[in-house]
């Protein structure tokens, strides 16, 4: 019986992930098959970019979209895990389950509130910390000055989405981390481990998979938000590394909702042909995270 | 007077901030000092009394092992042998536990150094699941933070494994998971891990009871060959067992749930099985309990 529920369960999300992908091809196919000349006849922000066609225009794009995420990501998953760890292993449970539940809220917050929250209070402040690190740091290329003012850059995009998701992945991290096998701690612990130690020999390794797991989905909240990015960004069509400098870099889920309202019907085709770029990133980026957790597995199995 | 001399290097080692480079030079002499005396030993969890009252003597280079009807105290009594209690939240301890004169429980000894000289075997093997069978075996070295070099590692992979009569089955797959092997051969190489920091003293609680009859009998066997290097203390709830092995016998008992565990008697291990001095250890013995 249960088998058969989750046979068709599986049967229709694959079904639904298909046409999802068919409807967006057929959509694209417009703006896939366009020449130059239509598609800077018709689209006044294709025209700008100076792009050739719809592939040469989604690729920065892609680029700024994942930049974004993965400093995202880079800021939020040590923050996460230290939390975690911290609420798990070092506050008493009482205390511990009270700022659970409040992260909990956190991960609930929509992100046109974390978008309002970016421009009136964080925005104004970066300005001295971007500059500090432009100033100091400016020989990575990263940090390329100037600084724009006010700080309305992809970083402060990335702030803004570590923001958000660190109460995802730190949920999960601590529902992780607290199910770590009271074998593993006190067999570490039993060897003379400090706590730090058995966190670092047992604790770590046993969450590792799940983190990843986390990360992902942070990664997927992070590829695929819009307010956030409309609010703060100010736009440009590069390959910059530069993410203090304005004008620079555009994501493909800002770029659709900045320029959809306005859009005639091969402007439509276009977007949508970014979508499924974007459809098929997170679609890689999840197969290769499923690739990092097995591995270890993968590599027992190869030494027999 | 070269024991007392050895003693004040235990005692030293045992502080808080010890110098590494005299304790290494010292672990030598250490080996010989492994006799532990317990006093006036109180056990709680919270306000709970669970163990009342134990005063016991365990000798030197010999099994002692720890019987009684489960639920008297025996994990309970062996983990405050090693501090290992203080991992449980609501677990409190009066009396004092001495190895070789220096009381565990003095403000200035630091329980994760306590357990450095007294290791531990679990009644379920736990090996650490993600690394290999010689990181295992390594694992206290590392955190000792004991430089050893490539050759020493190996050497000491070697002999702990040959000292646990593992040798012969993993020579092959050393740099395997740990969890590639059975359960009998798992909780093997926990006590190769243990002994591979060099401990005064070895605790087991019931590290046989998962195991299937022939790797009872192996880890039996080893038990016995351990004894000439190590003080073992051994809980175990299988009375031909601690027949075979000890050679020190401790009889814990209860006499109703929610009462203190008591230990009742202790004696060489012939005395306690042929003629013990409490007629409840006879009872127990016997098959009349309960
Ligand atoms: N973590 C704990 N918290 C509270 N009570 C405990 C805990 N562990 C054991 N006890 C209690 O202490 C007593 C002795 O338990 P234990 O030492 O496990 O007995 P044994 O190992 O002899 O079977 C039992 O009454 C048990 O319920
Ligand atoms: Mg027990």
């Amino acid at each position: 019986m249960l088998k058969i529920a989750s046979k068709t369960s599986g049967i229709i999300i694959l079904t639904t992930l298909a046409l999802v992908v068919i409807f967006l091809s057929i959509e694209a196919v417009p703006a896939i098959f366009a020449s130059q000349d239509a598609l800077r006849d018709q689209i006044p922000w294709f025209a700008n970019s100076g792009d050739h066609n719809i592939w040469q225009y989604s690729i920065p794009l892609l680029f700024s979209t994942i930049l974004a995420a993965l400093l995202a990501l880079l800021i939020a998953v040590p923050l996460s895990i230290a939390v975690a760890l911290f609420l798990t292993y070092y506050v008493p449970k009482r205390i511990s389950s009270v700022f659970g539940s409040l992260i909990d809220l956190l991960a609930a917050i929509p992100s046109v509130v974390y978008g309002l929250w970016a421009v009136a209070v964080l925005v104004p402040r970066l300005s001295g910390v971007f500059n500090f690190l432009s100033r100091n740091f400016g020989w990575i290329p990263l940090f390329h000055g100037p600084v724009a003012e006010p700080p309305r850059v992809l970083l402060t995009v990335s702030i803004v989405f570590a923001v958000m998701v660190i109460p995802i992945i730190t949920a999960l991290a601590c529902e992780i981390y607290s199910q770590t096998p009271h074998l593993n701690t006190e067999a570490a612990l039993a060897l003379g481990a400090t706590k730090w130690e058995s966190i670092r020999l047992s604790v770590l390794p046993f969450g590792k998979s799940g983190i990843i797991s986390a990360s992902m989905l942070g990664l997927g909240r992070a590829l695929g938000e819009t307010m956030a990015v409309l609010m703060i960004l100010s736009p440009g069509h590069s390959f910059s590394l530069s993410v203090l400098m304005s004008g620079q870099h555009q994501t493909i889920a800002g770029n659709i909702a900045a320029n959809f309202p306005e859009a005639g019907s091969l402007g439509v085709s276009a977007l949508i042909t970014t979508g499924l770029v974007l459809f098929l990133l997170t679609f890689i980026i999840n197969f290769l995270a499923r690739k990092v957790v097995d591995l270890p597995l993968k590599t027992k199995r190869r030494k027999k | 007077m070269a024991e007392k001399e050895s003693k004040k290097e235990l005692k030293k080692k045992l502080k808080k901030k010890e110098d590494k480079k005299a304790a290494k030079r010292e672990k030598k002499s250490l080996m010989k000092l492994q006799r532990m005396i317990v006093t006036n030993l109180d056990v709680y969890y919270g306000d709970f009394l669970a163990v009342q009252d134990v005063n016991m003597e365990i000798r030197p280079k010999a099994v002692t092992a720890i019987i009684g009807p489960s639920g008297c105290g025996k994990s309970t009594f062996l983990r405050t042998l090693n501090r290992m209690h203080e991992i449980t939240p609501s677990a409190s301890v009066q009396g004092s536990v001495q190895l070789e004169g220096v009381d565990l429980y003095s403000d200035d000894v630091d329980p994760v150094e306590v357990r450095r000289h007294i290791g531990y075997v679990f009644q379920r093997p736990n090996p650490f699941p993600h690394l290999s069978i010689q990181e295992n075996i390594l694992a206290g070295i590392r955190l000792n933070k004991q430089k050893l070099s490539k050759e020493e590692e190996n050497e000491l992979v070697i002999s702990c494994l040959k000292n646990v009569n593992l040798y012969k089955e993993v020579k092959d797959k050393l740099n395997q998971p740990a969890t590639s092997l059975s359960g009998g051969q798992q909780q093997r190489l926990c006590i190769a891990r243990a002994i591979a920091v060099k401990p005064n003293v070895l605790l087991m609680d019931e590290p046989c009871s998962a195991l299937d009859p022939i790797s009872t009998r192996s880890i039996e066997d080893l038990i016995v060959s351990l004894k000439s290097q190590f003080t073992i203390v051994i809980v175990t709830h299988n009375m031909q067992q601690a027949q075979r092995i000890s050679d020190w016998c401790a009889f814990f008992n209860v006499t109703a749930t929610g009462e203190p565990g008591r230990l009742v008697e202790l004696d060489k291990t012939d005395t306690i099985f042929n003629s013990p001095n409490k007629k409840a250890t006879s009872d127990y013995i016997n098959g009349r309990f309960g």
